[in-house]
Parts: C-alpha cells; sequence; structure tokens
C-alpha cells in the first residue's frame, strides 16, 4: 500500500450525482438510460407521523411507509464509481434528500414544461443548499415547448446556471447532461477558488 | 406532537429514516432495536471487506458474501438485502466496528478545494470516455 501523509485523505473510491425533480418528470428514466444496472430501489422507513402535512388528521397511532430512492450505477474508471440518486418525486418526502445530497458534487434538475409549478421550489432548494445543478428540460412528446430563455424567466433562474433541452430516454442525452453538470460543477469551483486566492 | 409545516426539514428523523418506529417495525428487530449507526455511512460509500472471520451471524454472513463480490456501495447493499437503508446502515456499523468490513472513502464536508477538484475531473475523464 502506498504510504500515506497525514495531510493527504485516501483517495475517493465512489460519488454520486443527484437526479432531481417533481413528481414524474423522469428521473428514474434518465437514471436507468445511462446506468449500467437496472435501477435499484434502496428505501428508508417514515412514520407517517413524520411525513406532517398529509397527515393532519391522522389517529396517535404510528403508522409506518417507505420512501423509494431509485439508484444506478456507472462505473467510471478502475477506481472510481459513479451514483446517480434519484429524490423521491413526492414532495412529502423532500426531508430525505438532506441525507441524499450529503457528499454529492452536483446535481441535475430535470424540468418537466407541462408542470413548471411543480419545479420552483426544487430550484430553490438546490439554490438554497448552495450544490451546484443543471436545469435539463425533459420534453415529452407533445408537450409544451418552451426555449430554455422562457424557463429561466419562468423559473427565475439565476443567469449563470446552465439549462439544456434532453430526452431522458436516450443514453446520449443522459450523458450528456452529466458532463454538462459536472463542467459546471468544476466552473463555480475554480471562480470561487480564484476568489479565495485573489 | 406537533405537525411540521409542509416544507421544514421534519425534525426527530435521524439521518433521514425514522427513529420513532424502533418498536414496531419488524427489521428493527435485526438491529436489535438500535437505530443510530456510529459509523458514517453515505448512500454511495462503498464496502470491502476485511476480514470475514469476526462475522457470525446470518445476515451479516450475507453482506460480507455481497461485498466480497462486488465492492457494492450502501444503497445496493439496502436494494440487495431488502432492508430499509437505516437498517442496513446500523448492520454495517456493526460490522465495521469488529473489522468486519471497511467503508472506502468518498466526498465529506471536510474535503479541500483541490480534492473536490481532483473528483470532478476523475468524473469527467470517466463520463467522457462512456
Ligand atoms: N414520452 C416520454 N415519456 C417519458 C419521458 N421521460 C419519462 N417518460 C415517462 O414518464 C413517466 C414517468 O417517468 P419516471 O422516470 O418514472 O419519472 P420519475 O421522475 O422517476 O417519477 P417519480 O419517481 O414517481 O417522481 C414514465 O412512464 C416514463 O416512461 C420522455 O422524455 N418522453
Ligand atoms: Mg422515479
Amino acid at each position: 500500500m502506498d504510504s500515506v501523509r497525514f495531510d493527504e485523505a485516501p483517495r475517493i473510491a465512489s460519488t454520486k450525482i443527484i437526479v432531481a425533480g417533481g413528481f414524474g418528470v423522469g428521473k428514474t428514466t434518465l437514471v436507468g438510460a445511462v446506468s449500467e444496472i437496472v435501477p435499484l430501489r434502496t428505501e428508508a422507513l417514515v412514520t407517517t407521523e413524520s411525513v406532517g402535512i398529509d397527515d393532519m388528521d391522522s389517529t396517535p397511532d404510528k403508522a409506518t411507509t417507505t420512501v423509494a430512492m431509485d439508484f444506478g450505477r456507472i462505473t467510471l474508471s478502475n477506481d472510481l464509481v459513479l451514483y446517480l440518486f434519484g429524490t423521491p418525486g413526492q414532495r412529502r418526502f423532500w426531508f430525505m434528500w438532506d441525507d441524499l445530497i450529503r457528499g454529492a458534487v452536483d446535481a441535475i434538475v430535470i424540468v418537466d414544461t407541462g408542470r413548471l409549478e411543480d419545479s420552483f421550489s426544487v430550484v430553490d432548494y438546490f439554490e438554497a443548499k448552495k450544490l451546484p445543478f443543471i436545469v435539463a428540460i425533459n420534453e415529452f412528446d407533445g408537450g409544451q415547448r418552451y426555449t430554455p430563455d422562457q424557463i429561466r424567466e419562468a423559473l427565475a433562474i439565476s443567469p449563470g446556471i446552465p439549462i439544456m433541452t434532453i430526452d431522458a430516454r436516450e443514453r446520449e442525452s443522459a450523458k450528456h447532461a452529466l458532463i454538462r453538470v459536472a463542467e459546471f460543477a468544476l466552473e463555480q469551483l475554480t471562480a470561487t477558488s480564484r476568489i479565495e486566492s485573489a | 406532537m406537533g405537525i411540521d409545516p409542509p416544507d421544514a426539514p421534519v425534525a426527530d428523523v435521524d439521518d433521514g429514516d425514522s427513529i420513532h418506529v424502533a418498536s414496531i417495525v419488524r427489521p428493527y428487530a435485526l438491529t436489535k432495536g438500535r437505530t443510530a449507526p456510529r459509523v458514517d455511512l453515505p448512500v454511495e460509500a462503498t464496502i470491502e471487506v476485511v476480514s470475514a472471520e469476526k462475522v457470525g451471524d446470518d445476515i451479516g454472513r450475507s453482506i460480507l458474501d455481497l461485498c466480497a463480490a462486488q465492492n457494492p456501495s450502501v444503497a445496493e447493499i439496502a436494494a440487495q438485502l431488502r432492508q430499509p437503508l437505516g437498517v442496513t446502515r446500523v448492520l454495517l456499523a456493526d460490522l465495521v466496528d469488529v473489522g468486519a468490513v471497511s467503508v472506502r472513502a468518498t466526498l465529506t464536508d471536510r474535503a479541500t478545494d483541490r480534492q473536490r477538484h481532483d473528483l470532478i475531473e476523475r468524473t469527467l475523464r470517466g463520463l467522457r470516455a462512456l
């Protein structure tokens, strides 16, 4: 084994990109399009009591429900594996996202132009978390087409944040989105490092 | 107990998994009721076998078999065991404690810009080569 200096952290063996968005926007579809495995599902248990708003009238009896997160895997090299985690779409499970995004480098926020109103809070969430993200417009067939500029205006997305159009079903398109978000994360990091060292 | 407002993070939920349910949810019997792992186990962290000798129980053995075959992530182990994430984390933390497995490095809050930079560059290189 290599000798490890005290100030040197071990080489990172795995990483993740978050695929977020409202209910049914195509998160699992995108993950499946690029993953080398059929997306797997992991679950977390929550009490309906914890779930809050949807259970205002529930009895004091605690019931549990599971929150599912779909994920895929891409082996990037012999010493690095990338996982893609789709966030649970239902709004009431968003508290799960905090656990999920810990340690993530960046995120792709998928937007369905047919239901833009679902996207506001997703964008707000990532802005608040200061996690670099890009917006990917998933063009459903027959869906209303908007230009990226129109989406930017409608969702009040900051000028620096990339917006692209994707087809979540297409491997190349999904891959392109992953590359774009990684480039963006690198640009952001370089920009902030320069400011710090200036 | 109060009802949380719609978008507020939910208090009392440990690490994303509920800690209220230990007594009523069967999977937690596997963890003898414990719900909070002492080891940091991000969903993407991969696990490798260090020493298989110290593990006697069935569930521990099946985790070791999974890890020996493919160095899976915490999320993959949970999916394959068909156990919730919280339960899986507790079981894995036990295996870490006895020195049976180790957790490979992932990005942490303590990472330097340089480490971040290296990781993103390695990620980009891999993605472009796909
Ligand atoms: N026509 C078309 N259908 C799509 C596209 N992307 C996803 N779908 C379909 O839309 C539905 C929802 O897609 P999912 O990938 O499951 O969406 P999701 O965001 O994972 O949904 P939740 O996890 O339930 O929030 C599925 O039936 C997909 O087959 C697309 O680009 N075009
Ligand atoms: Mg899904």
